[in-house]
């Protein structure tokens, strides 16, 4: 008996429960209006007029298209030599395995402008990778070409994590009974471990696609040109001043907006999915 | 047959040492051990899981031990099922045979024929999320009796399910070994279900085998002090052998002596069954030999049997 009168009478249980939640929600939209209201004032700056010019702006167009297209690129070349990465890390311990995971973050923690730098000194016309590929006509300097490696250096972090996280979550008795049951390793990868992993590989891609189209530092410095999205805006902003850079950047916020909306509805675990 | 030769492993926190080790066709064969003891790594080590540092491994005449897993036709079930979540039932049960690329027409009919002889005919378009324990585990035996395998390999298979379920998939398990006939090996931690269950036993500590015999052979003749603990002795003493006379010998502890039939001499140890005990308010059977005047300290009730922890000469356990 003595138990039930020490606890809380059931007004002030209730009042605890909601506090907690209240502070949360206060605190969540908080952080929600911070990313939102920069971002909608953009969009709300630029009038329709504005607009429609950005909207039948052969540049800005050609831009757009070329950063969502370049970023694409980007995300393929990331998954094909990423994936296989993410999977050793998640599955296997070696030597200096902390080092190798220490050196797939660096990429976002050092200035962009310092990766583009970077970069320029591998992929450079006179320097070790841009010679090679320049022997076979591939340039790095102001092409499509500087601006996937640019983008790849600085985005493709993103992915390998996510998709590292991913493997790790399927039972590693899963693929060995598979072994057993008959599948060599290539056929355990492509019928159980990428299916049950592919959740966490998609949402990696979409970070980095993401990434890759916002880039701007690594971008500018090995191709100016053709000029991305992030470049036509600084361009702009530099030559005209913000009335010119605003309606590039609604654009470009709005195209953004959609397309990721988009793919984070279509990848939302449904509950009948085990 | 399966034959282990002098097999060693490392692997991290585990460790297999010099393990030798024959079973033959047909057998029911369980390898029993504490926590920890390996048993998982030597059945995945004869799935071809892990690669040794040192022995051989013949199955049926042949040496598999460079064999890669999926070419040993070996069928694995594990404690959790380890089923593919993101497969229906009836593609669990025909992975294995859709990686051997077998015509749709063979699939379909080794479909029906395991699903009949596993029982899970009933819910062969369910994702494994939906299925109960025992259910997972019947369609796990399905899935690695599809591919017909030349050994069976069971992980503590019943080890997470209720006691009456247990029983039941128990039974299962003797007919489906019968029916077919085939080679299985079963780790478990439970002695009793190796008893029900099994021909032969090896017990396996820290890497190692302690023994291996018929379960008879190890459950009235444990060879060591950790297999007699293992297999729920009881009463175990450390003391001293002393012939007596031809074929009688004396067992010392302290201030207790047992008469004992025994080629052992010196220190060693013995154990008394607690069911082997007869406790009687009788003074009269005190002509028996190895019979002792005792008092009843406490009795706890187990349910099935009652426990009588008894006071002198020595502490015992009855029931």
């Amino acid at each position: 008996m003595a138990d039930i009168q020490k606890t809380a009478p059931t007004s002030k249980r209730f009042f605890h429960r909601y506090i907690f939640l209240a502070i949360f929600t206060f605190l969540g939209i908080l952080i929600a209006l911070f990313i939102l209201i920069p971002l909608a004032k953009v969009v709300l700056l630029s009038d329709k007029a504005s607009l429609w010019q950005a909207l039948t702006d052969a540049a800005t167009i050609k831009s757009i298209g070329l950063t969502l297209y370049a970023a694409l690129i980007t995300t393929a070349v990331g998954l094909i030599l990423g994936v296989p990465l993410a999977y050793i890390l998640a599955r296997y311990d070696f030597p200096w395995k902390s080092i190798v995971e220490g050196l797939i973050d660096l990429p976002i923690v050092v200035p962009h402008t310092a990766a583009g730098i970077a970069l320029l000194f591998v992929f450079g016309r006179n320097y070790l990778f841009g010679k090679w590929f320049g022997a076979i006509g591939i340039q790095f300097v102001d092409s499509l070409a500087g601006i996937i490696v640019a983008m790849l250096f600085v985005s493709v972090p993103f992915l390998i994590n996510s998709a590292k996280e991913g493997f790790k979550k399927v039972d590693v008795r899963l693929e060995k009974v598979s072994r057993t049951l008959g599948a060599s390793p290539w056929q355990v990868f492509q019928r159980i471990t990428f299916p049950l992993a592919w959740r966490s590989v998609a949402a990696g891609s979409l970070m980095m696609w993401a990434r890759g189209i916002s880039e701007f530092g690594a971008v500018v410095i090995l191709a100016y040109y053709p000029m991305v999205t992030p470049t036509l805006i600084y361009q702009r902003f530099e030559s005209y001043g913000l009335s010119q850079a605003i309606p590039v950047a609604a654009l470009l916020i709005i195209v953004c907006a959609f397309i990721f909306i988009g793919f984070r509805t279509l990848l939302r675990r449904r509950p009948d999915d085990d | 047959m399966i034959s282990l030769k002098a097999l060693n492993l490392e692997l991290r926190n585990f460790t297999l040492k010099d393990i030798n080790l024959e079973v033959a066709s047909g057998d029911y064969f369980f390898l029993v051990g504490p926590t920890g003891a390996g048993k998982t790594l030597l059945l995945e080590t004869i799935a071809g899981l892990h690669n040794l540092k040192s022995g051989e491994i013949w199955i049926d005449g042949r040496n598999v031990t460079q064999l890669e897993p999926e070419k040993r036709n070996i069928g694995m079930v594990y404690q959790d099922s380890a089923l593919f979540p993101h497969l229906s039932v009836a593609d669990n049960i025909i992975f294995g045979l859709k990686v051997r690329r077998l015509p749709a027409s063979d699939i379909k009919k080794r479909l029906d024929e395991i699903s009949v002889l596993a029982g899970v005919s009933h819910l062969l378009d369910r994702k494994p999320g939906k299925l109960s324990g025992g259910e997972k585990q019947k369609v796990a035996m399905a899935r690695a009796l599809a591919i017909k395998p030349q050994l069976l390999l069971l992980d503590e298979p019943l080890s997470a399910l209720d006691p009456e379920t247990r029983e039941a998939l128990q039974r299962e398990l003797k007919r489906i070994q019968k029916e077919l006939n085939i080679t299985v090996v079963h780790v478990t931690h439970d002695f009793d279900e190796a008893m029900l269950l099994g021909k032969h036993i090896a017990v396996i500590n820290k890497g190692s085998l302690e023994q291996v015999g018929t379960t008879e052979e190890v459950f009235s003749k444990p060879d060591s002090e950790f297999v007699a603990r293992f297999t729920m002795i009881r009463n175990i003493f450390s003391g001293n052998i002393f012939r007596q006379s031809e074929n009688l010998s004396a067992f010392r502890t302290g201030n207790l002596e047992l008469i004992i039939n025994t080629d052992k001499v010196g220190a060693t140890h013995a154990c008394i069954r607690p069911d082997d005990i007869t406790i009687s308010p009788d003074i009269s059977s005190q002509a028996n030999t190895n019979s002792f005047i005792s008092i009843i300290d406490r009795i706890e009730d187990r349910g099935m049997t009652f426990t009588c922890l008894l006071m002198s000469p020595w502490r015992f356990a009855a029931w």
